[in-house]
């Protein structure tokens, strides 16, 4: 025979065959590879076909020879398959990349009002200690806005409400009809529809007739807080206001109660916590004196609790009342409350 | 009210500083605005009095001159002083090396150095007013009153503090000295020196010199006088005009410092008129006559009306009771004879007055919070003494004291029960005792009268009487009338800040449903999350822009403010419109190419079309929005197009998914809205407000060119309404997969997308519907339009197979064309 054993046949073919595997260069080369030599007319299925003609003993040696040269020529094709993907997938990935420090898809952004926000914000510290937020009417009675809270007519203390008239005139010349100047009267109303336990808290815009200037406006929110029970007390209202100016301010607040005077209330009572710009030591925003006021408080007047109907002798309770805009200011550093309402969006989006 | 720490401490050992004597002060309810702290800088052993021995000439300068100074103890110091007024035997202020001084020439605070001037050594300085920090006079040397000290520092002898009291209207007794010594006492533990008011009454009787009578007793409620002859009209002494000064009056002369220094020392208001121009030696306090002349001080004239009450003479005013005096009886240099007034008038009438002629005055500032009738009289003989010792006359026997009506305040009662019930603290009966003592109250009898007694028998039982202490209220106290105002004196003098802090312990109320509160909140969440900003505009506004949205109802015109804060603010809204719009005018001016997406959620106010004076105006709570401008800002990515109507729809279809409620769109019209592009909103039967694109004649009263604006507006009752009526219930959703087909349907241009999805969604296996494209023309017959629909099927028992969707499909196409005469585009 002047060819070659079938085992060497076998052998040379093998090593020719995963020489060229290794220079595949891609997926397409690698199917012409395959069908080179592992096709049903393929190089190694050829040779296979000719062991038939062998005698049995040299037959048995060369198929078993052949088998594991096909066997090792599958897993190389497979493994050289799995490459080729790997680096098909890479190239296909690479030219896909994006710049991915251009702008997304523009989604519109909206916000609340910083005072909604603020006004929630205190709320939802109430309401958790059992208030429920009410609300009431802007345009009131002289009645319910002062004459009800122990300012009747003529008292000094009207001049601590600038007012808002409405202009109609009642038989005596005077107006009876105003603008709130806070959200006090809602003491007298909430009162005088419902029985007690009351706890509420009273949002709402006031207006007062003010020269504006940067802590100034003369139409602005407040917002009233009304407890009135069998057994409420001094201690309970202080223990109230220090949790409320916990939760907005932070925990390491000191809170001071001092006296003041409201005629609504008996005791008066201001509440102010340490500033917090400057510790206490005394800066720009607490005027030097280490305080800054927050709201006014006392607890409610015998006056104004008969006025409503409850007996002051078996009823007691607390009242306060703060401006959210004050408190936004001292919160984000807003110097001018004149900014609140002037609904420039610069600002309003700030708060979004 | 100025209180000069120096004044105070006439009446009451002072021994806080002042700035802890301010804290006190505040945290107690006077509270201190401000301290000027006089003398901070005079250093004990640096800053003293001299005694001028000799003022030699300089050597070397004709200006300058060489004063030797006795400083005490033996020492003397030579200084060159430029001061043309110094002079041998003065008292002076010497400040040695080393003391701080202020520096006229670097207008800073400086250490004072060793000097030599001229060739002569200086070894300190005589200073002047300036030097001093005093003030800014600068000519010459400050020079002292002959009777100080030589040797004591000048800290001792001048230095002083001026507190600032911010008085609340409830305490006009602290709109005196005596009265923040009374405070002051009793937080610091000392007792009050009041001033001796005995003098003697060498003239003849005073009812035998002068007639006086009240006619109106209702105004004025008691009216004391003194007379005085033989006084010398002439400047009041040095301590007096320094303590005037510093309280921030002006020195005039004797008779009406030693008034304004009474005044300020008991709160009391004092005047005195020239008796001899007093027609008739005749006082009568009544009310003005209609139209009454009247000339005060100022010499401003001014036009009476009853109830106004006057001080008159037998003829004509002489002075307008509790505001201002009469410049026909004024005092002039050459008055002798004064009587002198100290009354007690109406508050009421005194703040209606002062209000009328727009005379805000010391006096009538304290008479119309209310001052004590019982202070009079004290008052009254206190500046009769200091006249007799200050002016150099003679005090008539006796004084007038008309009280028609006893108005002294009752006794009042305290108990520890009600300070327990009040402040959540427990006091003995002996701690109440000493705190209102040390404020000047007194422990009193339970007040008298059997029915008084069984009254009290009855409301308390036995053991609460004995907790209970009957106080008498100090003569100058005129806030105290009930219990609860001692339950505040003990609180506040015992320091709020003693009192426990406790949580509520008490029950928590029922819980009531807030309906519109609770909607607004949800509402506004909602369109936050589609896009839109909050805005908060003024509630009031001018007819001009309610007229420029048509909101303006002839026949029931928006509620005016009387006395608005401008024209800008006269009237209370009865739309929303026009503010949104002018928020996005104002916007637009600053953000040329911006989107903005803007909404309101507040109150209009309507007034009551038939009793609009006997009732209050319904307050409607109302949305309004508008969005304007490119939808999208700039990208890269995004078309640039504007927002218009669609735009506004897709927020309002955001919010109502939101609450759940299914609304109708129906082409509407409405006076500022473009009259094509416009639809109202129904749920149910209930309307809820509108939406579309603002015409372009309002746009431009509002100065809004360039861009379409898109405007909603919604009633929040109305949405209340319908998001109640909302009913939640679960459906299953289906576990076999949906099929789609995409329809594209010819029709004519004026069948709505409502109906046609009305018939597709009517099919039972049609799960929903959107139209993806509307088109009109090439492909398209004339006169016609094509929309496509993409139309999702789904059953909830199997999978539906593409031979049952071709035929479901089918059957709506049937129906669309005999109902809407739609045919399938080819």
């Amino acid at each position: 025979m002047s060819e070659a054993t079938i085992p060497i046949q076998v052998e040379d073919l093998r090593a020719k065959a995963s020489r060229e595997l290794e220079s595949v260069p891609d997926l397409d080369g690698l199917e012409a590879w395959r069908i080179t030599y592992m096709g049903r007319r393929g190089q190694l299925t050829q040779l296979l076909r000719g062991l038939g003609a062998l005698p049995s003993e040299e037959r048995r040696e060369a198929g078993a020879a052949a088998n594991a040269v096909r066997a090792a020529l599958e897993e190389s094709l497979a493994e050289r398959e799995g490459q080729l993907k790997r680096a098909a997938m890479e190239a296909s990935l690479s030219a896909d990349a994006i710049d991915v420090t251009m702008p997304g898809w523009p989604v519109p952004k909206g916000g609340l009002h910083i005072t909604t926000r603020i006004v929630r914000e205190i709320c939802s510290a109430f309401l958790s200690m059992g208030f429920t937020t009410v609300e009431g009417p802007e345009v009131e009675w002289d009645t319910y806005n002062f004459e009800k809270l122990n300012i009747p007519k003529g008292h000094p203390a009207r001049d601590m409400w600038a007012t808002l008239w409405i202009d109609h005139t009642d038989g005596e010349g005077e107006h009876p009809m105003l603008l709130r100047t806070h959200t006090s009267p809602m003491q007298a109303r909430i009162m005088e529809a419902t029985e007690p336990p009351v706890r509420v808290v009273v949002p709402g815009r006031c207006y007062r007739y003010e020269a504006t200037d940067p802590t100034h406006e003369w139409h602005f929110y407040q917002i009233e807080g009304l407890a009135v029970d069998r057994g409420i007390t001094l201690a309970d209202l202080k223990g109230t206001l220090y949790e409320f100016a916990r939760r907005i301010f932070g925990s390491e607040r000191k809170v001071r109660f001092r006296c003041d005077y409201f005629p609504f209330v008996e005791p008066g009572v201001d509440m102010s916590i340490d500033c917090f710009l400057c510790d206490g030591v005394g800066c720009r925003v607490c005027q030097d004196t280490g305080w800054i006021e927050i709201m006014g408080a006392g607890m409610v007047h015998p006056k104004v609790l008969e006025n409503a109907g409850y007996d002051p002798n078996i009823y007691t309770g607390f009242a306060f009342g703060m401006g959210p805009e004050r408190v936004a200011m001292l919160k984000y550093g807003i110097e001018d409350i004149r900014l609140f309402y002037a609904n420039d969006l610069r600002f309003l989006r700030q708060f979004a | 009210m100025l209180v000069p720490l120096s004044w105070l401490k006439n009446y009451v050992p002072v021994t806080d500083a002042p700035q802890e004597l301010a804290r006190r002060l505040t945290m107690a309810g006077v509270e201190i605005g401000d301290v000027d702290d006089m003398g901070t800088n005079w250093e004990r052993d640096k800053v003293l009095v001299g005694h001028v021995l000799t003022v030699d000439p300089h050597p070397n300068a004709d200006r300058l001159r060489l004063p030797t100074v006795d400083l005490g103890d033996g020492e003397t110091a030579t200084v060159v002083c430029g001061a043309p007024n110094v002079a041998a035997g003065q008292k002076i202020v010497f400040a040695r090396e080393g003391a701080l001084v202020f520096s006229a020439r670097s207008g800073k605070i400086e250490k004072l150095k060793k000097a030599k001037i001229r060739g002569v050594e200086s070894a300190g300085m005589v200073c002047s007013v300036l030097e001093l920090g005093m003030g800014d006079e600068h000519e010459g040397i400050l020079v002292l009153d002959e009777d100080a000290p030589i040797g004591t520092p000048l800290v001792d002898y001048l230095g002083d503090a001026i507190l600032d009291a911010e008085v609340t209207p409830n305490r006009p007794d602290c709109l005196s000295i005596l009265g923040i010594a009374h405070e002051v006492a009793a937080l610091t533990g000392q007792q009050v020196t009041e001033p001796d008011i005995s003098y003697p009454e060498d003239g003849p009787d005073i009812e035998s010199e002068v007639n006086i009578e009240i006619a109106d007793p209702d105004l004025c409620y008691r009216y004391t006088a003194s007379l005085l002859t033989g006084i010398k009209i002439g400047p009041s002494p040095q301590w007096m005009q320094e303590a005037l000064t510093k309280a921030g009056q002006r020195p005039i002369n004797n008779v009406v410092d030693i008034t304004n220094y009474v005044m300020l020392e008991y709160g009391q208001p004092l005047h005195a008129f020239d008796i001899n121009k007093v027609k008739d030696r005749t006082v009568i306090v009544r009310a003005a006559r209609e139209g009454e002349k009247f000339v005060s001080l100022d010499g401003v004239d001014h036009e009476l009306n009853p109830p106004m009450l006057t001080i008159a003479d037998s003829q004509d005013p002489v002075g307008l009771a509790g505001v201002m005096g009469g410049a026909n009886s004024e005092m002039t240099d050459d008055t002798t004879s004064v009587l002198l007034e100290s009354a007690n008038f109406s508050p009421i009438n005194t703040r209606r007055t002062r209000n009328a002629l727009d005379m805000n005055t010391e006096a009538s500032y304290r008479f119309e919070r209310g001052i004590r009738a019982a202070l009079a009289p004290i008052a009254l003989r206190r500046a009769t003494k200091l006249m007799i010792e200050l002016c150099g006359g003679q005090a008539a026997k006796g004084i007038i004291d008309l009280y028609p009506t006893d108005r002294e305040p009752p006794v009042v009662s305290i108990s520890r029960r009600r300070i327990r019930q009040v402040l959540g603290v427990d006091y003995t009966t002996s701690q109440i005792e000493k705190t209102l003592t040390s404020l000047g109250f007194e422990r009193a009898k339970e007040p008298g009268g059997l029915i008084d007694l069984i009254e009290a028998v009855e409301a308390a039982p036995a053991a609460e009487r004995n907790d209970t202490l009957w106080m008498k209220v100090p003569y100058w106290r005129s806030d105290i009338t009930i219990e609860d105002d001692l339950v505040e004196e003990v609180a506040r003098t015992v320091g709020y800040d003693t009192i426990p802090t406790t949580m509520l312990s008490a029950q928590i109320p029922h819980w009531e449903p807030q309906p519109i509160t609770e909607l607004k909140d949800v509402v506004k969440d909602l369109m936050v999350s589609a896009g839109m900003q909050e805005t908060i505009s003024y509630s009031p506004t001018t007819l001009d822009n309610l007229s420029k949205v048509d909101a303006l109802d002839e026949s029931n015109p928006p509620l005016r403010i009387a006395n608005p804060q401008s024209s800008e603010w006269e009237y209370m809204r009865t739309s929303l419109r026009s503010s949104i719009l002018n928020t996005l005018g104002s916007n637009r001016r600053i953000a040329q190419s911006d989107g903005i997406r803007i909404f309101e959620v507040a109150r209009v106010y309507l007034p009551q079309q038939e009793a609009k004076e006997r009732e209050l105006p319904t307050e409607k709570e109302v949305m309004v929005g508008v969005l304007s401008g490119p939808r999208f800002t700039t990208s890269w990515m995004a078309s640039q197009e504007d927002m218009g109507f669609f735009d506004a729809k897709g927020a309002l279809e955001h919010l109502f998914t939101g609450l759940g409620i299914q609304v109708t769109y129906e082409a509407a019209s409405d006076s500022i809205l473009h009259p094509g592009r416009t639809a109202s909103l129904t749920a149910g039967k209930t309307v809820l407000g509108v939406v579309g694109e603002v015409q372009p004649q309002v746009l431009e009263k509002f100065d809004l060119g360039g861009y379409p604006v898109a405007m909603f507006e919604i009633d929040l009752e109305s949405l209340l309404q319908a998001a109640s009526e909302v009913n939640i219930s679960y459906e299953a959703a289906s576990r076999f997969p949906e099929s789609y087909r995409d329809l594209a349907l010819i029709v004519d241009p004026d069948v709505s997308s409502a109906s046609i999805q009305q018939i597709i969604n009517r099919h039972g296996l049609v799960s929903g519907s959107t139209p993806f494209d509307v088109y009109e023309g090439e492909g398209v017959p004339e006169g016609k339009k094509s929309v496509a629909y993409r139309v999702v099927f789904q059953s909830p028992r199997g999978t539906l197979t593409s031979d049952e969707v071709d035929r479901f499909q089918g059957d709506i196409i049937r129906q669309l064309t005999r109902q809407l005469g739609a045919e399938l585009r080819g």
